[in-house]
């Protein structure tokens, strides 16, 4: 390499005449230093690192498109009569905000592009979330000190669900109205609140004509802001935290490995904004989403088959529908377990267990420490099998509130899939638990196997005697390091039962639980071998086949029949 | 089956405009013939209908059923019927135009019932907007429940369903109307008048042969298959290019 010639940038011609305005700007608002510390904040780099960004560009793509269609939009339930091109409703009396959004599909230039683009960035900016808060759980990403962000990740979720249901509503097609008529069920469904709660909501009884403006405001306004402002201090806690890496040589707690701000992590993710935009547009173009022609204006004595909500809310409608008839009328009063329980506990449940979880865990493992490495899921078997057994519920309410479509598609009887899925929400996430961790202390023997024996290099040798054995080479040192840098497993120990005075300990009730919690969180994991173990290895079963030998390196794997493809 | 027969009677005895042209006897002995052949193992041999030994309907008599029922079950394949089961599926007819019109006129001698519908209350070609909207109006109201808001079906209890209204002659679907087959209720003439029913038909016809507005409808199933989009497409492709980008680093050597 040779070496370059630089010029300094404010000699060129570009910085020469950006020069004043810069200084200009700088004087005046004193950020040269802070852009010069983040200009060069390094971010470091995984394909699950930019789950995240989806969300964050999905959201980015809904700010644009919403301002477009606030524009035609009329939150408004007065009546009106439609007189637009859409022929099947033409003449019919329905509410203005139906009748302004039949005028954005059908009227307004490149209205319903737009519209679909909107509804289809939503659907993608909840799973987006929900799939980057999968990767954070299942890497531990939310240990200490992450445990704030986290709890505003979860906010973040809560606040997409509410926006994306709002949003769903505000059209006022005989879909948005029967959520609608399902959030008033819920509402009803509390406890000796209920009617006063629909009451305040809806501006006396259901359907009322208050909601949709008061939707609106919550969608354009109020829930728009909380999520923008909830995204700027997850945003804000990432750059402060910095990002966690993935373990490996020469990434430890004290540094990130990675690429800086400028000018490769901005270019890259500025170019997946417009990867996201640009799928997004293309979905909405080929691809028909909530077409509220076809379901006609709300009317609450009408209702269609396959009346669903849009799929972030698939697990509450299949809670409701799995749920067994439960009702009881106490002293005069109805309690309507049977929403009640599914509605608004499962909601409850989830969210709860979420926020929950990272001082559940630390609580039972009580590690204090920071991390700023992610966990390999296979490390913590026990939060991995929760993880997916808590996926396997929520798979089985989803399919639950779509048990309908799937009795007609698969030619199934509804009743047989529902009390199958009654049955599944419990036996199936258990099963899914066991299976799960069993796979993963399967992955942590074959890291310490492969740690004490090698790897399979395919070479199969021949002794003189005519046995046949695989040959056995070490794994690359950065291999080695990478797959035992975890902890190690903790010594487990009974809690005191009495203090040296023989009194009994305090809090001992408290104690035995969290020693019965971890008993259980590290039970059956492998721990990785010691460093006698790795010499054992070396000095004692060098003589047996089957024992890691080196190479060399200019080994290249080995041929189809098992030769070494050596130059 | 108890609503075919209620409908049937209810038809028989509620006067309706004359539909039908009179068949002559040679037809009905046809179909007679025919009908032994076919439908009496379960039917009995004079339509009278056959109890099992614990009374219950083996094959329901098809007296008073009248044209319209013979026309809509085994005009649709559903009759004759492959094997039990919670509901007769449609599928390819068994039975030609001819025989299929030599039946229903046997079935219509046996007592009065309704009849296949005139052409005019069939031909929705005509149809004005008002009429247009009229029909959906009473589409939402009387059928969407079951069938969906652009026909596309849905789930009944027990394996039961309603089934799916595309590619299903105005002929039929006004039959279906008039005799209630299976799980549908029958909706009469006092109901929904001939003219409304044409007015339904041409809603159903109008919304299943616009074009798709806004791209590829995931056949009319609503929210479930866009979250099916949602997450196989969109989210996939995303992934993809996360990993895409990933692995494109500025200096990520390729080998």
């Amino acid at each position: 390499m040779t070496d370059t010639e630089y010029t300094n940038i404010e000699d060129t011609g570009l910085g020469k005449k950006a020069g004043g305005p810069v200084e200009w700007l700088d004087d005046r608002l004193g950020l040269a230093g802070m852009a010069k510390k983040n200009l060069r904040k390094v971010f470091p780099e995984h394909w699950s690192f930019m789950l995240g960004e989806v969300a964050l560009w999905s959201f980015v793509v809904l700010l644009l498109t919403g301002v477009f269609l606030t524009f035609w939009f009329q939150p408004s339930m007065n009546e009106t009569v439609y007189n637009g091109p859409y022929n099947p409703l033409h003449g019919l009396t329905m509410s203005q905000a139906y009748a302004s959004t039949l005028d954005i599909s059908f009227s307004v230039r490149g209205g319903l592009l737009i519209r679909q683009i909107h509804h289809w960035a939503a659907m993608l900016f909840v799973a987006a979330m929900m799939l980057h808060m999968l990767r954070v759980f299942f890497t531990g990403a939310y240990r200490k000190p992450r445990e704030i962000n986290w709890l505003i990740g979860v906010g973040l979720l809560s606040m997409g669900l509410v926006e994306g249901f709002a949003g769903y509503s505000l059209p006022d097609d005989l879909l948005s109205g029967t959520g609608l008529r399902f959030v008033d069920g819920l509402l009803r469904s509390i406890p000796l609140v209920g009617s006063y709660l629909e009451s305040f909501m809806f501006g006396g009884e259901y359907p009322g004509d208050v909601i949709i403006p008061r939707l609106y405001m919550a969608h354009i306004l109020l829930v728009p802001a909380l999520l923008l402002g909830l995204i700027g201090a997850h945003m804000l806690l990432l750059v402060y935290h910095k990002h966690t890496q993935w373990p490996g040589p020469g990434r430890t707690e004290k540094n990130v490995v990675g690429y800086p701000m400028l000018p490769v992590y901005a270019a890259k993710a500025g170019g997946f904004f417009f990867v996201v935009f640009g799928f997004t547009a293309l979905m909405g173009a080929i691809l028909q989403v909530n077409p509220i022609w076809a379901y006609g204006p709300y009317n609450p004595s009408e209702v269609t088959a396959g009346s669903q909500p849009d799929w972030y809310m698939g697990f509450s409608e299949g809670a409701i529908r799995l749920m067994p008839n439960w009702e009881s009328t106490i002293f005069g009063f109805t309690w309507s377990w049977n929403i009640f329980i599914p509605g608004v506990g499962a909601m409850g449940l989830l969210f709860t267990a979420l926020g929950a979880w990272p001082f559940i865990e630390s609580w039972i493992t009580g590690d204090k420490r920071e991390h700023h490495l992610l966990e390999r899921p296979r490390n913590a078997p026990v939060r991995t099998a929760l993880g997916v057994a808590g996926m396997t519920a929520f798979a089985v309410l989803w399919i639950g509130g779509g048990n309908d479509i799937i009795a007609t598609k698969f030619h199934l009887n509804i009743y047989t899939i529902t009390k199958t899925l009654r049955i599944g929400l419990f036996v199936f996430p258990v099963i899914a638990f066991m299976v799960t961790k069993r796979i993963c202390v399967g992955l942590q023997r074959q890291d310490a196997n492969s740690i004490l024996h090698g790897y399979e290099t395919g070479v199969i040798e021949r002794t003189p005697s005519g046995a046949f054995s695989e040959r056995h080479a070490p794994l690359p040192a950065e291999i080695q390091y990478t797959i035992t840098t975890h902890d190690r497993l903790p010594m487990l120990e009974a809690p005191a039962e009495a203090d040296k005075n023989g009194v009994a300990a305090p809090h001992s009730r408290a104690a035995k639980l969290r020693a019965r919690a971890r008993k259980f969180y590290y039970h059956g994991a492998v721990d990785k071998p010691t460093v006698e173990d790795v010499h054992h290895a070396e000095e004692h079963l060098g003589e047996i086949a089957g024992h890691p030998v080196e190479l060399g390196d200019d080994f290249q794997g080995v041929s189809e029949t098992g030769v070494p493809r050596v130059h | 089956m108890g609503l075919v027969v209620a409908g049937g009677l209810y038809a028989a005895f509620a006067p309706r405009p004359a539909t039908a042209e009179e068949a002559s006897s040679q037809q009905i002995e046809a179909g007679r013939q025919l009908f032994l052949i076919g439908c009496a193992s379960c039917h009995g041999k004079n339509a009278e209908g056959i109890l099992t030994k614990r009374d219950n309907n083996y094959g329901p008599t098809l007296v008073g059923v009248g044209a319209a029922a013979v026309d809509f079950q085994v005009g649709t394949g559903r009759m004759p019927l492959a094997q039990a089961g919670p509901q007769a599926p449609r599928k390819d007819p068994e039975y030609t135009a001819t025989e299929t019109s030599q039946l229903a006129a046997y079935i219509a001698s046996l007592a009065p019932g309704p009849a296949i519908p005139d052409s005019e209350y069939t031909d929705y070609s005509k149809t004005t907007v008002e009429q247009l909207r009229e029909g959906g109006e009473f589409f939402r109201t009387n059928c969407t429940a079951c069938h969906n808001s652009v026909g596309a079906g849905g789930a009944l209890p027990g394996g039961r369903y309603a089934p799916s209204l595309v590619g299903v002659s105005a002929k039929h679907i006004y039959e279906a109307m008039v005799t209630g087959p299976q799980q549908m209720p029958v909706f009469a003439d006092t109901t929904i008048t001939p003219e409304d029913k044409k007015n339904v038909i041409a809603y159903i016809k109008k919304v299943q042969s616009q074009p798709e507005y806004g791209g590829m409808a995931g056949g009319g199933l609503g929210p479930v298959s866009e979250g099916l989009f949602t997450w196989l497409i969109g989210i996939g492709a995303m992934v993809g290019f996360a990993v895409w980008i990933g692995a494109h680093g500025a200096r990520v050597k390729k080998r």
